[in-house]
């Protein structure tokens, strides 16, 4: 499953004994280099962001749309509206662990019916985090469309999912963990890639 | 957390997650399409002992809100009333596959004999005299969403406490979260024998000009089988809450009531039907809170 958990994504990565092989893939500028990117990529293929409205997907998708809704605004003026989607009720895979905390869901200002809506969200894995922020989507509205924006797509789709504007592709293998790290929630910008460890759980 | 069945069980933690999920299930009870898929496949048996609307009714909503399947079970019209114990009813809902039992009987402390003979979840709709825990987080959550905080609201709680199983978890709730309570009655109708940390006092318009809240109890006819009180109307002038009264509280102060009222007897047409009255809150937010508390008992591993 894509999603980190709340209490895993602020606890520190698990190390397995000996030396930690952690890589950095994208570094803070590039971080900011890429959003600038995705940011002029949905202006292009919105036709000037209207109707858009972004909603991220808790936890690090939020602070991510949020950038791009400033970007948005700093390059063409435009205000785009930011929602929340917390995937929590509608995951698949509630039933093999421990009960889950239940994040906020925000609709955008003027909610999402006919809108243009782009799901954002940090690490797109088994596609399965998308497949239920969609059922969440359509419990709130009727999009006129609805794609997807993530910063980093790490392979190993479960579903038949794609997204329309990737930051980076990262190939990796099952065994190794890709960890997003935003200045909002952790402190700093960085993408950083783990091996070993917890085997496919990212 | 596996059943639900006294709030002494809950620590100040898993209450407040509790109010703050059921924060979230107000949202989805808000928007056009009221219908979370978090339950699908999961069965939850309402087995009521004892007639109940709200309550039975506020389960049912949750769960399939949740997308629960629910049966309803009465006492009545079914083999209860053949001589059926509660142990071998209780064995037929295991053989049933229910996930949850919702439990209301007239027994205080059934629901802990149930909850040793299923392999369920047991939640307690009220038992007796005993304890209506969801009753007190709905209350805590009105509290909570009116005043902006539980923490050092003063609290009345007015009537028949002797045999109210919702004074009684509210108490309990209450005193974990943080807010200070009184308990205000005839002295035949207030229990001496408190373990909690709370005040007593007979007066009513004594307290009310400090209480934040005041929560007033049924006079519950039913359980009335002694002389508690010399009249009706003489209870009604020294403890019913009617707008001279309601006048004497704060201004931001609340009326709530557990239902159902009787009109005219603990509380008068124009304080329940007030602004400063709670008591419509009470039942929408008592939804909330029962998805609460089952997405929390049946939403992970079992």
């Amino acid at each position: 499953m894509a999603r980190p958990t709340t209490d895993e994504s602020n606890a520190p990565v698990q190390q397995p004994a000996g030396p930690a092989p952690t890589k950095i893939v994208i570094s803070a500028a590039d971080v900011s280099r890429v959003l600038d990117r995705i940011a002029h990529q949905i202006l292009e293929k919105t036709s000037g962001a209207r109707d858009v409205v972004l909603m991220g997907i808790a936890t690090r998708g939020v602070p991510i749309a949020r950038r791009l809704a400033e970007r948005i605004h700093a390059f063409e003026g435009v205000q785009v509206p930011v929602g929340i989607l917390d995937i929590t009720l509608y995951r698949d895979d509630l039933r093999s662990s421990s009960v889950r905390a239940v994040g906020r869901t925000e609709e955008p200002a003027g909610g999402v019916d006919g809108r243009k809506v782009i799901l954002v969200d940090d690490v797109l894995f088994s596609g399965r985090t998308i497949r239920a922020a969609l059922d969440a989507l359509s419990d709130l509205g009727r999009p006129a469309a609805v794609q997807l924006a993530v910063l980093v797509d790490r392979g190993h789709r479960q579903l038949p999912i794609r997204a329309d504007y990737v930051g980076k592709n990262i190939p990796t293998a099952l065994s190794e963990q890709v960890k997003v790290k935003l200045v909002e929630i952790d402190g700093t910008d960085e993408v950083v890639l783990t091996t070993g460890s917890k085997g496919g759980t990212r | 957390m596996k059943h639900l069945l006294s709030t002494a069980d809950l620590d100040a933690a898993t209450a407040t997650e509790i109010l703050d999920i059921a924060t979230e299930m107000a949202s989805v009870s808000g928007r056009e399409i009221k219908k979370l898929p978090t339950l699908r496949g999961r069965t939850v048996v309402n087995l009521f002992y004892e007639d109940s609307t709200r309550t039975r009714i506020s389960f049912e909503a949750a769960a399939k809100r949740l997308s629960a399947d629910v049966i309803n079970f009465s006492a009545k019209g079914s083999s209860v009333e053949k001589g059926e114990s509660l142990k071998d009813t209780a064995w037929t809902l295991q053989a049933m596959g229910a996930d949850a039992v919702v439990i209301r009987h007239p027994a205080s402390g059934a629901p802990h004999r149930l909850a040793n003979w299923v392999t369920g979840s047991v939640l307690n709709a009220g038992d007796g005299t005993h304890e209506h825990p969801t009753q007190a987080l709905l209350d805590a959550y009105t509290m909570r969403s009116r005043m902006g905080r539980l923490d050092g609201l003063h609290v009345a709680i007015v009537g028949d406490v002797l045999h109210s199983r919702v004074a009684r978890s509210n108490v309990l709730l209450l005193n974990t979260l943080g807010a200070k309570v009184t308990l205000v009655g005839p002295p035949t109708l207030v229990p001496t024998d408190l373990n909690a940390s709370v005040q007593v006092a007979y007066d009513l318009d004594a307290v009310l000009p400090q209480a934040d809240v005041v929560m007033m109890l049924r006079v519950q006819k039913e359980r009335m089988t002694d002389s508690y009180f010399p009249s009706a109307r003489e209870y009604s002038r020294r403890y019913g809450l009617d707008g001279a009264r309601l006048r004497r509280m704060p201004a931001h102060g609340i009326v709530m009531h557990p239902g159902p009222m009787n009109r005219g007897m603990e509380i008068t047409p124009e304080v329940a039907d007030s602004p400063r009255s709670t008591i419509v809150e009470q039942v929408t937010n008592g939804v909330s809170v029962r998805m609460a508390c089952l997405y929390l008992l049946l939403g992970g591993a079992r």
